[in-house]
């Protein structure tokens, strides 16, 4: 809770900053837009946590967004199949894509990072070969279904929740009770911390991984539904692109671990949303040049790991001198 | 023997692991409310013993019978279902999890859904510590408590889950005085409320004060079983020692001048200063049990781990804290564990033997001259006779007396003026070990001084000038090779006093 608790401040640090530098910052069309894409993101960044947490990690997150998010419209408008066929088979297409993921992990003991940064070339590759490399988008057509990802309660006459923050709200409470109160999510949590220790106690070791890469899966295809919903067009060469990093990132940031075994659903939130206000800050603000958002973002990460680290030498040493 | 629930039987029981009979045709029963002391030196095949009755080694023959039933065990898991748990010296706890979380894990209570019920998991895990008389929070990592009350909640996790034969694999060994009187008090406690106990230990007074009966593994066999009258310290030493040795041939010794010097040394394992020198063409060796501090003595001299006091090389005083600077000064160590510290296992005999001294031939960015190090590699085979004769195979393809000589032969290399041994010969035949130990002769004839770490009471006599005995990171004594007896050693090892 107390990690939670750094990055929240962290994170209300930046936004201060950047509302007293920049007052278009807190307009309510700024506010409902970083709401909208820390919705998204946030989304990503529970799936990419859930398998972080098993000691594990996505690289492919990006471009399963870049396939689901290019074959929705593509499905829809070129070859003109129904949305209530093209969107539940493309989820649980992701779906599968995770699972596979989860087999090769678990059953072939291939490497997490190689598993997935094949899977990051691979899909990317499809989509660019199904699209040869051309734009696709919904034109007229599907605007109910954009509602998902454009749509808006309205509170003020400026300002409405997003939609994908609505969506965010049932994933993050559904996955942070299954997290913390169902036998699978104590499950995932001391397989990440001790695997051995695990198998050991009879969990079924490799069900509940391949349960982790396959919800990743899932959730990277639902935000590239949304996101596709959202922008409304998808280009196959950059949809998506460093998605994962996002994902990862704000994963990070919100106190999951590397080595596993560590994570909360809140912490994701605020990792993301964290991310995505330094991504608004770095444009609103002038003085910092759009350029460098990359190495602004790297930065504040390494700090946070850096802090991760320092924080578990502390406990360690504590615990040593009992 | 009457048999009831809970009961296990080990019949026969044996196990090789490449050239080395771990264990043969080892029986053992275990009956509750028992404590069975299972004792016997480094490498006599306890802890195969223990791993096979827990599932994590099947045994080439023999078998184990729980409730007179013969029975395959699948693993672990499957031997916790049926009633035996193993606590192994490495605790398997998840260290980011809480006390309760830890003590239920695997068994959850839950409701239909799936969901996990909280009141329920708490009064059991209560009543858990409350089997061990365990009184500690929790809703606290387990990181954050002493190793004593980890394997007081690993035990209580054990028998939550019904274990009725727990396996205790040298629980002490890591504990404070304080921490040890404590859990084995509790274990006498488990012990008369029914529950079979099968203890390891190197700690022979513990032995003596809560074993119902001690059974003794000598090389892989079984040799002695000490009912409750038999067991003392003397009659266990002699049980594990057993056999005659011949007496250590006379050598013509001349020492020269104090080549190392440790003075006033101390590290997290070695709480009193130590002082200890080795001449010139002198060999001593560390004698003692598993953690003892040895292996902890010796990476601290070469710069391994940190330390405080004075390394002397020759007079000149070893700085900095680095094991380049030990290198540089004509220190080498062959390490315990050649295949994670001594050897690259995939690459060739030439680029392992070449290792230490290839940045000497190195020119200007690193960039090797062809042919570097080949003659050294070529060196290296030749004087340690390595088998086959040649440096383009794999190491890893060598048998282990070949690969051992390969380690020791890329040291010799540097032609360093003290040489630090952590177990020259495990897991060697015979016939390597004597030319391992007729080179390490050799060397200490031209002057090298050499200090060896060794579990090998045989190596030990026969190899040595000197003997100093450890126990607990502490000297317990420095005897003359030629005055002592392995009953001598092992009283000192064992923390006793000499006799």
């Amino acid at each position: 809770m107390k990690k939670v608790l750094g990055i929240f401040s962290v994170l209300v640090t930046v936004a201060l900053v950047t509302a007293i530098i920049s007052p278009a910052f807190l307009s309510s069309y700024n506010i409902e837009n970083l709401l909208r894409r820390s919705a998204l993101f946030g989304i990503i960044g529970i799936g990419a946590s859930l398998v972080i947490i098993t000691g594990g990690i996505d690289l492919s997150i990006g471009s399963v967004i870049c396939l689901i998010g290019c074959l929705t419209p593509w499905l829809i408008t070129v070859i003109g199949i129904s949305p209530w066929i093209v969107v539940p088979s493309l989820l649980v297409l992701a779906t599968g894509l995770g699972l596979t993921h989860g087999f090769l992990v678990t059953r072939l003991k291939l490497q997490p990072f190689l598993v997935t940064l094949c899977g990051l070339f691979v899909y990317r590759g499809i989509t660019r070969g199904i699209l040869a490399d051309s734009t696709v988008g919904f034109g007229t057509s599907g605007s109910e279904l954009r509602s998902l990802g454009t749509g808006r309660i309205p509170i003020t006459d400026s300002f409405g929740l997003p939609a994908p923050l609505l969506i965010l709200a049932v994933v993050a409470l559904v996955t942070s009770f299954g997290l913390r109160r169902t036998i699978w999510g104590r499950h995932l949590l001391a397989i990440g911390s001790n695997e051995t220790a695990a198998r050991h106690c009879g969990i079924d070791v490799n069900r509940v991984k391949i349960g982790a890469y396959a919800l990743c899966g899932l959730l990277a295809g639902l935000g590239g539904l949304l996101f596709v919903l959202d922008t409304g067009s998808a280009q196959p060469s950059n949809f998506g692109n460093f998605y994962e990093l996002y994902a990862i990132a704000a994963a990070v940031l919100g106190g999951c671990s590397l080595r596993g075994g560590e994570g909360t659903v809140i912490g994701v939130l605020i990792g993301a949303t964290l991310v995505q206000v330094l991504r608004n800050a770095i444009v609103l603000i002038d003085e910092i040049p759009d350029s460098i958002e990359f190495a602004v973002i790297g930065g504040i990460i390494l700090l946070a790991v850096i802090a991760d680290e320092a924080v578990r030498r502390a406990v360690a040493r504590r615990s040593n001198e009992d | 023997m009457n048999r009831t629930i809970g009961l296990i039987e080990a019949r026969d029981l044996s196990k090789r692991f490449g050239g080395v009979q771990a264990l043969d045709a080892v029986s053992l029963a275990v009956e509750p409310g028992q404590i069975i002391a299972v004792i016997g030196e480094n490498g006599a095949g306890k802890s195969t013993l223990v791993k096979i009755l827990c599932g994590v080694y099947h045994p080439d023959c023999g078998e184990v019978r729980i409730a007179g039933k013969s029975i395959r065990l699948q693993g672990p898991a499957d031997a916790l279902a049926h009633g035996i748990a193993r606590i192994p010296q490495e605790l398997e706890l998840c260290d980011t999890m809480t006390v309760a979380q830890n003590l239920l894990l695997g068994r959850e209570p839950i409701d239909r859904y799936g969901i996990i019920d909280e009141s329920s998991s708490r009064q059991q895990a209560r009543s858990a510590l409350e089997n061990v008389s365990l009184d500690v929070p929790l809703d606290v990592p387990v990181s954050q408590l002493g190793h004593g009350q980890r394997q007081l909640v690993a035990i209580a996790r054990a028998l939550d889950g019904n274990a009725t034969v727990l396996l205790l694999d040298e629980p002490t060994a890591t504990l404070s005085p304080t921490e040890t009187k404590v859990l084995l008090e509790r274990i006498v406690k488990l012990k008369e409320a029914g529950t079979a106990i099968v203890l390891i230990t190197h700690r022979l007074a513990e032995v003596e004060q809560v074993a119902s009966r001690v059974e003794v593994l000598r090389d892989g066999i079984h040799v002695a079983t000490l009912e409750k009258d038999e067991i003392s310290r003397k009659n266990m030493v002699h049980q594990m020692v057993g056999r005659d040795l011949e007496p250590p041939t006379a050598e013509n010794l001349t020492l020269g001048s104090t080549r190392l010097t440790i003075d006033a040394m101390t590290s997290e394992v070695h709480p009193d200063p130590i002082h200890l020198e080795v001449k010139a063409g002198e060999r001593i060796a560390l004698a003692g049990l598993v953690g003892a501090g040895r292996s902890e003595l010796l990476e601290a001299i070469f710069g391994l781990r940190h330390r405080n006091g004075t390394v002397r090389i020759d007079g000149d005083r070893l700085v900095p804290l680095h094991p380049a600077a030990a290198v540089e000064a004509g220190l080498a160590l062959i390490p315990e564990e050649r295949a994670t510290q001594g050897l690259a296992l995939q690459r060739t005999v030439a680029q392992n033997a070449m290792l230490p001294g290839l940045h000497r031939e190195a020119g200007w960015l690193g960039w090797l001259p062809s042919g570097a190090g080949e003659k050294t590699a070529h060196d290296v085979v030749n004087r340690l006779d390595v088998r086959p004769a040649r440096t383009d195979l794999p190491v890893g393809d060598l048998s282990g007396g070949n690969q051992q000589k390969v380690v020791i032969g890329k040291w010799l290399a540097l032609k360093p003026a003290v040489l630090l041994l952590d177990e020259p010969t495990r897991g060697v035949d015979v016939g390597a070990r004597e030319e391992i130990h007729q080179k390490l002769r050799t060397l200490s004839q031209q002057g090298v001084s050499i200090l060896f770490a060794s579990s090998e009471m045989e190596e030990v006599l026969s190899l040595s000038h000197k003997i100093v005995v450890m126990h607990e990171g502490k000297i317990t004594g420095i005897l003359t090779t030629s005055e002592s007896t392995e009953e001598q050693i092992l009283a000192l090892a064992t923390g006793g006093e000499l006799r």
